[in-house]
Parts: structure tokens; C-alpha cells; sequence
């Protein structure tokens, strides 16, 4: 398998690196032109989410082992490109993958503001044929999709799917107040939670909106109601390992929850103090680090072999990327590497592809989003000392309305800083 | 309201220390110096994840604090002896060659370091909360980070006029070439200069990485936030690199408590505000 990788792109180094690769190239595809399917894609690596771009790398590198570099007898080559997670940047790198590397297909991008963006240059392409990799913000498939983009990753509000009741129920919290990041990620994970938590009687005492790479939370850390049983937190990465060390720091009481990002391996297996004071945090996601499953289990060991110097269970973006690389060369397998023309039959074949992932099975949507199960975990110590998140409860084949009423719930409008409302969505199924 | 005020004050205060850290040594660099060192920001993560490694591996956050110092104040001994100094007075260049080679240690350093986060355990007696009587409890790291840049400050303006080594680096920098006439090797002499900046962006890579944590894409964060403390401040000047950070911090703290999706916009606004009113910045320059 070739892979013309420009890792950490966006830079003169990488472009001028970049050029000479071209140049060869170039000079294959025209050697093999039409025995080849060329795959962009893309993942961050700048910025506060840099180590989820390194386990995405790592988790769509695992799905392309798989197929050992052939599908339907044509050679596959894969063309990576960097993004900091912001919209202009992914957009860049998508157009620069299908104009100049000429790229039949797109699996990517990771960040939800990117694949917003992403989205909207999508249906500009309408002929090909894109795989969300891991973005997940609502719309990038519920309101005004594009009907080239399917995603088979899960998104922000699935990922709280049965965490919101499981606090009321079981951990009888009643008041919460909220402190997230502010992009379309987080807005869709308080969405899905708010709609939950709301939905059974819950109220949320305040929400507060960060900057995404806030180094210092301690002020609105300090602007937290005393009086509240739990704060919910969508944080992910760098943010996270700061807000939650200054959390315990300023002498935080309340238990937080966290959202899906927050106290993901990336997040239990960074370097610092903080680490002792966050066993017990309950969170959500689409993925468990010590999920029995079987498949999880091979995905796990496969992981482990190939990255000895990753972590010590793969995290859900290796995850994600490796079940939407996955899915790429599975709806490409089932049309017998055609790329041709609109690609009709690579998007009816993905459309109705369903199979099992780590994760349990995954299908689509009539929008083309994914239905998949959910887990509720808490962060726990391995005999070793080192933390991962254990698996409380499974909730199977959540579909993009956390299974409420989909009229409803599509008509309460893009999650963003105050939708939706703490109130309960038509009746709770 | 009043608790959460002196709070965030204090807050505001904390991080203008580490804004001042990191542009003590930037303003003495570019101020005085007159070179552009856009690596700047490198020579902070440099010193902060070689630090880590040396403070995980000895278990001691003193030693990480010095090895993240000595790297990078030895990085940038190099980069003035084998690059700036030979670009001297050529700014476009000196400007493009830095951001080539911040470029180049980002992604040496995300190569070996990965793209997971740091933070430092500094020994338990810093970690310990202070108790502030009726406005609760303050973590002491802070409290001591506000302290250890007071020193700094005191102790590079001391240094700047009292010794006679400030007093040839303040000549040097209105005239050089006397100043080599009367027996002073420039060049050595803004080695000496450009080690001890750098060594300082190195120990706010530790100081930072304690208080905070460090990961990739902190050295252009930090580069911005020095550039934009020098400019607010007024280039060369301790005294103006104290009052843009302190403006700076605060404002991005009071900022966040009070309209937190447009504190980042608050800082730049303050520095178009300077330089439209007042380019030479608050406080003027001692060359």
C-alpha cells in the first residue's frame, strides 16, 4: 500500500515535501490510472486535539491493514492530510484532497465544527463519496445533510444517550449545572443530555460556554452555584487535564459528569497529578476502553501489537476512525472497487451496510447516520495504577433521536448555547 | 459577588505572572536586542517537555525546573550564535528562519513527545491550598508563581542598571559598533543575552506546565501571548512587559467570568487600542 502522508500539513515544510511526492506520484497514477482507488483523509493534528488526531491515525490505519492495501483486485492509496479543527482549515485540506490529489474518495473529518464545514464543501462534490470520520455535531447529518455524506459515527447527543436519565435514576441528581466547551461538539452532547435530564424532570442551573483551548477555567470554576449535585463537563484533551485538575485545586465539590471527551483514555492516560482525584467521574460514550465484546476485544489486541507506544486500550476516536475507514472500504468492497462516474453503487452499498464493529452493530439511518449502541462508564484504577473507564450499562441501538419521537425532536432546532431547552421533548418513548 | 471577584482577580493575577514569565525573556530579546525570534515559543515547549522527562525521571520538580531551563537557554545560545546573529538587522529573514524552525521543532517534538498532555507534580508542600479567610482556599502554586515572577522581574531590571554587564547591553543595543571600539564583543555579549531569554521561555515551560499542563500548539499560544504583552507593554521594557501581561491576564480572566465567548477578542481589542493610541506601548522602552 502507498501512502503519500503529509502528516502535519499546512505547513511551507510539509507543502514543498508535499510537491516532490506529487511529482512520483504523479507519475503512478499514471502508470496504473484506473487500477487504483485513491482515499483522502483527514484528522487533526495541531491544537487541543492533536492526540485524538494521533489515535484517529492510528484506529483507520488498523481498517487499512485489514484489507492489505487491494480491494476488487485495484490498489488503494491513501492520502492523509493535517487540520488544526477549525471549519476553514478542513475545508481546505478536503479540496485540496479531491482537486489536487485527485482523491475518489473522503474519510474524515474528526472535529464537529469541521464537519459542519465539511458538509456544506460536500454537496459542492455531489459525485463523490465522503465518510464522516469522527465528527460529531448533530447537523452534520440531521438538519439539511448532504446526500453524499454518510456517518457511521455516532454523534454528540447519541453519545449521552441514557446518561441523563441514569444520573436522575440512579444517582438522584436533580440540579446540574453545565460547563463546555463552546463549538458545535459540546453543544450537541448538552443537547443530548439536557433533552434526557430534562426530559424526566431534571433542571440545569446554568450553562457555561469556554473557549475551546482555555488554559485557565479557575473563574468560572469559582462561578458555580454551590448548591448544585453534579456538573456536567464537555471538555476534551489539554481543556480537560487543566479543568479538571483546577476543579480538585480550587476545592470543587460537587461530582462532575463527564461528557464524551472528558475523561476518554486520552484524557486518564495524560501525565499529572490530576489523575488520583478523577476516579468515579460517570460518562458516556460510543465506545469503552474494557468492553468484553469479543470484537472490541480483537480490536483491542490488534491495537496493541501494532502501537506498542500507544495507549494502553485504544480510545473511541481510534475507534471511530477505524469503523469509518472500515466502512469506506467495506461499501467499496460491496461495489467492487467501481469509483466511477457518481459512484452510485459505492453510495447504495454503503447506504444499506450494516456490520459489526467493536462497538457492537452499526447500520444507517434514513439521513445516513449511524445507529449504534452506547455505553455508561466510570473512571476506575487498574490494579497497576493506571485508569480506564468501566462499562456500567450498555444502551443498544441508539438512533439519532436518542429513540425519542423524531419529529419533535428534529423540531427543536441546532443545539448552540441555549437550544434546547430544559423541558421535555414531545413524550419520552 | 465579591468572593468570585477577588477570585478571579487573583486568577487574572496568576496568569499575568506566567504571561510575564515567558515575555520577560521575549522582551529582552526582541526589545533590546532587536532580533526577531519567532522560535520563541519552541524554546518554551522545548524546556517544558524536557523538563517533564528529567523531573519523571529523578522525581524531583527542582532538577525538572533547572534541565528545562538549561536546554532551553543552551537552544537558544545556538540559535543567536548560528543563525540570528548572522542575520543581523534583517528582519524578514531572521523572522522567516524562526518560524521555519518553530515549524520544524513542532513536529520534532510531536514526533517524540506525542500529542498527549503534561503536567508536572511539583512537591506536595506547593501543592497544598491556602486558606484566604472568607474568600476560601487558593492553590499555593499560584500564590508562589506570583511571588517567582515578582523576583524575576526585580532581578533583570536590577540587572539592566545596576550591573555593568546591563549597562553594555543597553549600549550595545543604541550603538554597537562603539561599543565593540571600547573592547565588548557584541556578539558574545547578545549570546549571553539571548541564553538567559531563552533559559527563561524554558522555565516558564515547567512553571506553565505545573500550573497548567503543556501539549502540543502551546509555543504558538505562548509566542502570541508574549508578542501581544511586548507590544501592549512597549518593547525592551521590564516595567511594560509587567503592565501587559497584568492587562493581558486579567482581562482574559474577567473576560471569561463575564462574557466568556468574547474574552480571546478582548485582549487583541486592547492591543489595537495601543497601537492605534499609542505604538510605542504603555511604557517606553529603556534602549
Amino acid at each position: 500500500m502507498t501512502i503519500c502522508a503529509s502528516h502535519f500539513g499546512n505547513r511551507p515544510m510539509t507543502w514543498a515535501m508535499l510537491a516532490a511526492g506529487m511529482t512520483l506520484m504523479a507519475h503512478d497514477a499514471v502508470a496504473q490510472s484506473g487500477d487504483t482507488i485513491r482515499i483522502g483523509t483527514m484528522f487533526v493534528t495541531e491544537g487541543a486535539l492533536a492526540s485524538l488526531g494521533q489515535e484517529a491515525n492510528r484506529g483507520l490505519e488498523i481498517a487499512l491493514a485489514e484489507f492489505d492495501g487491494t480491494i476488487a483486485g485495484k490498489k488503494i492509496v491513501v492520502f492523509k492530510e493535517g487540520t488544526n479543527a477549525t471549519p476553514d482549515l478542513a475545508v481546505q485540506k478536503a479540496r485540496k484532497l479531491i482537486e489536487q490529489d485527485k482523491v475518489d474518495v473522503i474519510v474524515g473529518p474528526l472535529s464537529g465544527g469541521e464537519g459542519l464545514a465539511v458538509k456544506e464543501y460536500a454537496k459542492t462534490v455531489p459525485s463523490k463519496t465522503f465518510v464522516n470520520g469522527a465528527a460529531a455535531s448533530q447537523d452534520t447529518t440531521m438538519r439539511d445533510p448532504a446526500p453524499n455524506l454518510f456517518s457511521f459515527r455516532v454523534d454528540g447527543a447519541q453519545m449521552t444517550a441514557g446518561l441523563g436519565k441514569y444520573v436522575y435514576d440512579e444517582k438522584k441528581y436533580r440540579n446540574v449545572a453545565i460547563v463546555a466547551e463552546d463549538y458545535a461538539y459540546p453543544y450537541t452532547q448538552v443537547a443530548g443530555f439536557v433533552s434526557e435530564f430534562c426530559g424526566r424532570g431534571g433542571k440545569i442551573a446554568d450553562r457555561y460556554w469556554v473557549p475551546l483551548g482555555t488554559k485557565d477555567y479557575s473563574s468560572v470554576i469559582a462561578r458555580i452555584p454551590s448548591d448544585v449535585d453534579a456538573v456536567y463537563v464537555v471538555v476534551g484533551g489539554a481543556d480537560a487535564v487543566n479543568f479538571l485538575s483546577q476543579y480538585y485545586q480550587t476545592g470543587g465539590k460537587a461530582p462532575l459528569i463527564g461528557g464524551s471527551i472528558t475523561v476518554d483514555s486520552d484524557v486518564l492516560n495524560s501525565k499529572g497529578p490530576f489523575r488520583s482525584k478523577i476516579i468515579g467521574i460517570l460518562s458516556s460514550s460510543n465506545s469503552a476502553d474494557e468492553s468484553e465484546a469479543p470484537e472490541w476485544q480483537a480490536f483491542a489486541k490488534t491495537y496493541r501489537a501494532r502501537f506498542p507506544d500507544g495507549l494502553p486500550a485504544p480510545s473511541s476516536l481510534a475507534a471511530a476512525y477505524y469503523i469509518s475507514m472500515k466502512a469506506m472500504l467495506l461499501g467499496l468492497q460491496a461495489a467492487r472497487g467501481d469509483v466511477s462516474g457518481n459512484q452510485d453503487v459505492l453510495k447504495e452499498a454503503l447506504r444499506t451496510l450494516k456490520f459489526d464493529t467493536p462497538t457492537g452493530p452499526i447500520s444507517l439511518d434514513q439521513n445516513r447516520q449511524a445507529i449504534a449502541d452506547n455505553f455508561l462508564m466510570e473512571v476506575t484504577s487498574r490494579p497497576d495504577g493506571s485508569l480506564y473507564n468501566k462499562v456500567v450499562k450498555v444502551v443498544p441501538q441508539v438512533n439519532a433521536t436518542l429513540n425519542m419521537p423524531r419529529e419533535p425532536y428534529i423540531a427543536m432546532g441546532a443545539p448552540s448555547r441555549t437550544n434546547p431547552p430544559c423541558r421535555q421533548v414531545g413524550k419520552v418513548l | 459577588m465579591l468572593k468570585l471577584a477577588v477570585l478571579s482577580l487573583l486568577n487574572g493575577i496568576s496568569v499575568a505572572a506566567l504571561y510575564f514569565i515567558v515575555a520577560s525573556g521575549f522582551t529582552v530579546t526582541f526589545g533590546l536586542m532587536r532580533t526577531i525570534n519567532l522560535a520563541y515559543g519552541s524554546l518554551f515547549l522545548i524546556g517544558g517537555y524536557v523538563g517533564y522527562q528529567v523531573g519523571d525521571l529523578t522525581r524531583n520538580w527542582y532538577l525538572a525546573m533547572i534541565a528545562g531551563s538549561a536546554i532551553a537557554g543552551l537552544s537558544g545560545a545556538v540559535l543567536q550564535w548560528g543563525v540570528l546573529d548572522r542575520l543581523r538587522g534583517q528582519d524578514m529573514r531572521q523572522a522567516l528562519v524562526t518560524i521555519g524552525l518553530s515549524i520544524v521543532a513542532a513536529d520534532v517534538l510531536l514526533a517524540v513527545f506525542g500529542g498527549l498532555t503534561y503536567q508536572f507534580t511539583p512537591p506536595d508542600w506547593m501543592q497544598a491550598t491556602v486558606s484566604l479567610g472568607v474568600f476560601g482556599g487558593y492553590p499555593a502554586f499560584r500564590l508562589l508563581l506570583i511571588a517567582l515572577s515578582l523576583f524575576i522581574g526585580v532581578f533583570i531590571w536590577a540587572g539592566l542598571t545596576c550591573t555593568r554587564v546591563g549597562l553594555a547591553i543597553r549600549a550595545g543595543v543604541d550603538d554597537r559598533e562603539m561599543l565593540s571600539a571600547i573592547g565588548v564583543n557584541p556578539s558574545r555579549l547578545f549570546v549571553i543575552v539571548a541564553t538567559c531569554g531563552s533559559a527563561l521561555a524554558g522555565l516558564a515551560g515547567v512553571i506553565g506546565g505545573t500550573a497548567l499542563s503543556i501539549s502540543p500548539g502551546e509555543d504558538s499560544r505562548y509566542l502570541l501571548a508574549s508578542l501581544v504583552v511586548t507590544i501592549v507593554g512597549g518593547m525592551g521594557s521590564i516595567a511594560g512587559a509587567a503592565v501587559g501581561a497584568l492587562l493581558v491576564g486579567l482581562l482574559e480572566q474577567v473576560g471569561l467570568l463575564y462574557f466568556p465567548n468574547y474574552s480571546i477578542v478582548a485582549v487583541y481589542l486592547v492591543m489595537v487600542g495601543v497601537l492605534a493610541l499609542r505604538p510605542q506601548g504603555l511604557v517606553r522602552g529603556t534602549a
